[in-house]
């Protein structure tokens, strides 16, 4: 349940965030919900990383379902990543992954766990 | 609280978004800030527009007055209706910012000199510094700023340029970072205000790229060191022997008002003087800058009506140079291709009539050599005293470094172009200026506002007798049935060969003495054969009072006029196979020449292969054809074989020959001078040259022939490249044809940048195409739609209806609504 809650409040937590606040509000909001909801580092990082890798391969993926692929064939050409628009959006999820990652991993040292 | 994992922790994951937030450097370049530019709410995804993208909108806004309505039709071509002109100039400037801002920006950054502030003093292997020093010195910004004066001195060019800016602006007001067009995300900037003098300095950027032609005075004045006056004469003849200019031979002109006094000293101080130039830098706009016009009278039509065509050649970019626009102001009704960057439509037509421009090719760029009293710049001697010096500071900002500041001095002629700083590689201690036509104050939107606001010939020419720089051939056709043409610029009146060197600047005896009225410029109305054209060939024969310098190429425009000639009943189709036809009438000249003098018993199997291909070759340059390649590069290797070993006596850059110069020699006789290779006992000629130069020819298409380049297609590799280089946003290996000495002029990187077709009819029928698409967002499906008809040789049909014909007609596809708020 916790990883549930977990992993869905830091992805509404990122995206309302990115409504007004640059990128790295992701960092701090995988932060801030690891750091209340207090799991162990690894389930704290899993969380940070699946809410994050969802969040924005998702977003990623919609735009580019819409877009007919247009834009992510050319950015990942001159990324480079072959040209190949999932490999784009397959970057774009790790990217913010490995950031909400981190970011809860920190955030889950804040509070002593009791496992 | 765990503190030691969590300090690692925080360390690793803050070092993490460091690096994800910097430009990471990739060789010579910079990767975006990526965890921005893959942000799905804030980078690149941003700029991935829906493929059923909406555009309808309401806009309101404080600047404007009144309400005004755009439709976009199903190409995203905006169809402006206002109430007034303010209102009609401001939505055009929205729109250019709205489909277009990165590359106006970005164009006007590069003429004010400007890269390096977004680029970097480096970049991609490309010294950025370097060239904003160039055009610095160049007098680019100085020029804007005079041209900016007669802008807003004119009370009507102001408020249109006024209109224009505002709303440029109230677009970029709006606009938020996330949605601001993918190359400031690449590079990492963001847009600025708009102002009027940008306009100026977008406009000053193609007076460069177009008022720079016969800017050969230090390769001229190196040749000089090489070859006598009479050999220059002979290698840079003034004017070809069978070109047809725009105004027939046999045109009887008036005394001129002028007659420019060639000084007592020019034999010793100019013509003779040898000097050893090697610039630092000299950026030059591509040489085959040229075009096509031409309007046919209604008794050569089938509907009776005049038809105008033009096709300016510039270089092919992504975003398109061009942006397709009908303008109603209320008082005027226009469509056509506009400029982002400049108010008004450029090359168009309105109710009344069509007008469209090719470049007149002549020089208006020359160099004075300056004599300072010291290195200090202060004084310079002129006239026999020591004059003054006034100096312009220009700050050249650097990303991520400390500005340069250019410390200019600028004399009587204009700014020191090169100096002991910015040196001349050979001879530091010498002092060039640039006096350059561009530097000079004008108004040329006035010419374009008068274009989009006339009704026959008289506002036509009035409109046109104010255009200074970059001088034109404005061809124009009116629905009342008259055709006409003219070059207009303000043109110096030059003694024979003034200016082709580089010239002494310490005293007036060789500045320019005054321009030729504009009265005494060229022109045409309805004459009897018919049409009138233009393709950059000299305006006239000797018989023109004036000497005419410049850079003129001389085959298309003689195919124009003998199929303009033998053509009747014409219909828009037969014009369209005439703008995009890949007849190569170059070959027809050459092609003759060179196999008479190839000695064809000799020939190994595989070259005699290849000289069949050529004999049996259509003399088409057509996409599949392997005679337009054979051709190119033997005719190449025999220019090389003519004047290789001549112009090998001197590392100095040279200029070289007109390849009309070549072919004139060819016809006359085997023997002339160039062709004996002095470098050897023997005196060789023609017969040599072409025995040499075709074995190397085979030599080079036996690579071909392995690497499959034979195709003149896949040898010419046709491409429309996006303004950064970035293979990714550009179009390239398009399957078209053409080339040199074409009338489908389309070349590696340079071609057709608009073609355009307008029956001047009852009601206007017109077909435009241009290399790009009307949206500058390579997100967008509207970036390069039109690409691949305009490779094919295809056209769009204009829709050029009036306000309430637009509301019901199913082409429009999106409303945006323009009010006061």
């Amino acid at each position: 349940m916790k990883i549930f809650i977990s992993i869905l409040l830091t992805a509404l937590l990122s995206f309302a965030g990115c409504l007004f606040l640059p990128w790295w509000f992701i960092a701090i909001a995988a932060f801030m919900v690891a750091a209340v909801v207090g799991q162990n580092g690894l389930r704290s990082f899993l969380c940070g990383f699946v809410a994050l890798f969802a969040l924005w391969g998702l977003s990623a993926t919609i735009i580019d379902v819409q877009n007919h692929h247009l834009l992510s064939s050319k950015v990942a050409r001159l990324l480079p990543l072959a040209g190949q628009y999932q490999l784009l959006i397959l970057f774009t999820g790790l990217v913010a992954g490995l950031v909400g990652g981190m970011a809860a991993l920190t955030g889950s040292f804040v509070k002593r766990n009791k496992i | 609280m765990r503190i030691v994992p969590f300090i690692i922790s925080a360390i690793i994951t803050t070092g993490l978004v460091l690096v994800l937030n910097t430009q990471l450097p990739v060789g010579e370049s910079k990767t975006p800030r990526l965890g921005e530019f893959l942000s799905p709410q804030h980078g690149c995804w941003q700029n991935a527009e829906p493929y059923d993208m909406d555009f309808n909108a309401q806009l309101l806004f404080q600047d404007l007055t009144g309400q005004s309505t755009v439709y976009l039709d199903e190409r995203l071509v905006p169809h402006i209706y206002a109430q007034n002109e303010h209102d009609a100039y401001f939505i055009q400037g929205f729109l250019h910012a709205k489909f277009r801002l990165w590359q106006m920006e970005f164009q006007t950054h590069a003429a004010a000199g400007r890269l390096s502030e977004i680029l970097g003093e480096k970049s991609g292997g490309k010294d950025f510094l370097a060239i904003d020093k160039f055009f610095r010195r160049t007098g680019m910004v100085f020029g804007a700023e005079n041209s900016l004066k007669a802008i807003e001195a004119n009370a009507q060019t102001r408020a249109v340029a006024d209109a224009y800016t505002q709303g440029v602006n109230a677009y970029i007001l709006q606009l938020p970072d996330i949605k601001k067009p993918l190359e400031y995300k690449v590079l990492d900037y963001r847009p600025e205000p708009w102002t009027n003098l940008k306009t100026a300095l977008f406009l000053k950027y193609m007076a460069w790229d177009l008022a720079g032609s016969g800017d050969y005075d230090f390769e001229m004045t190196n040749a000089k060191n090489v070859f006598s006056t009479i050999d220059i004469e002979k290698i840079y003849p003034l004017i070809s022997d069978s070109v047809d200019p725009i105004v027939p031979r046999g045109t009887v002109y008036e005394v001129p008002s002028i007659s420019p006094v060639v000084p007592a000293s020019a034999d010793s101080l100019y013509f003779s003087a040898t000097d050893s130039i090697e610039p630092t830098l000299q950026i030059k706009p591509d040489d085959h800058n040229g075009s096509n016009n031409w309007a046919v009278a209604g008794t050569k039509t089938r509907s009776g009506s005049p038809i105008l065509c033009n096709d300016p050649h510039l270089g092919l970019n992504m975003p398109g140079l061009w942006y397709e626009m009908q303008i109603s102001t209320g008082t005027s009704n226009s469509y056509g291709a506009t400029f982002p960057g400049a108010p008004a439509v450029i090359i168009g037509f309105n109710d009344s009539c069509a007008w469209g421009v090719t470049n007149a090719g002549r020089d208006v760029k020359d160099y004075f050599e300056i004599s300072f009293r010291d290195s200090t710049m202060k004084e310079y001697w002129y006239n026999g005293q020591w004059v003054t010096t006034a100096f312009r500071d220009e700050v050249i900002k650097i990303k991520g470094q400390p500005n340069n500041v250019e410390h200019i001095a600028m004399t009587i002629y204009g700014p020191v172009i090169y100096d002991h700083v910015f040196a001349n590689k050979l001879n530091n201690n010498k002092y060039y200026a640039l006096r350059w036509k561009a530097h000079d104050g004008s108004n040329e939107i006035a010419t374009f506002y008068g274009l989009n606001n006339a009704h026959n010939y008289n506002d036509y020419l009035q409109a046109i007798s104010s255009f200074e720089c970059p001088g034109q051939n404005f061809i124009f056709a009116s629905k009342s049935g008259d055709i006409a043409i003219r070059q207009q610029g303000q043109f110096p009146a030059k003694w024979r060969r003034q200016g082709e060197f580089l010239m002494p600047g310490t005293d007036t005896l060789y500045n320019w003495q005054g321009y030729i009225p504009t009265s005494e410029n060229m022109g045409m109305l309805n004459p009897a054969r018919g049409f009138v054209s233009s393709a950059n060939q000299i305006t006239a024969d000797s018989a023109y009072p004036y000497y005419l310098s410049g850079s003129f190429p001389v085959y298309r425009g003689k195919i124009i006029n003998r199929r303009l000639g033998e053509m009747n009943n014409i219909t828009p189709n037969m014009m369209m196979k005439l703008q995009t036809d890949n007849y190569n009438i170059f070959a027809e000249y050459a092609l003759p020449l060179m196999l008479q003098y190839l000695k064809q018993d000799k020939l190994s199997a595989e070259a005699s292969t290849y000289l069949e291909i050529l004999k049996s070759w259509n003399l088409r340059n057509d996409v599949g054809e392997a005679g337009p390649t054979i051709f190119k590069i033997w005719w190449d290797e025999f220019e090389q074989a003519t004047w290789g070993d001549e112009f090998a006596q001197t590392k100095l850059r040279l200029k070289w020959p007109d390849e009309s110069t070549l072919e004139e020699a060819m016809a006359k006789d085997s023997t002339f001078k160039f062709a004996d290779d002095i470098r050897t006992a023997e005196n060789e000629n023609f017969y040599d040259m072409a025995s040499l130069s075709f074995s190397k020819t085979v030599i080079q298409l036996s690579n071909l022939q392995k690497a499959d380049k034979m195709a003149w297609g896949n040898y010419k590799e046709t491409g429309v490249r996006h303004l950064l280089g970035i293979p990714a946003f550009s179009r390239l290996n398009l399957p078209i044809g053409g080339g040199d000495n074409i009338i489908n002029a389309t070349r590696k990187d340079h071609g057709p940048s608009w073609r355009m077709i307008v029956s001047l009819s009852k009601n206007i029928e017109a077909y435009g195409v241009y290399p790009g698409g009307q949206s500058g967002n390579p997100g967008s499906r509207y970036y390069d739609s039109f690409v691949d008809t305009w490779a094919a040789g295809k056209y769009n049909q204009l829709l050029f209806v009036d306000k309430d014909e637009a509301a019901d007609n199913k082409q429009m596809k999106w409303i945006i609504n323009f009010s006061k708020s």
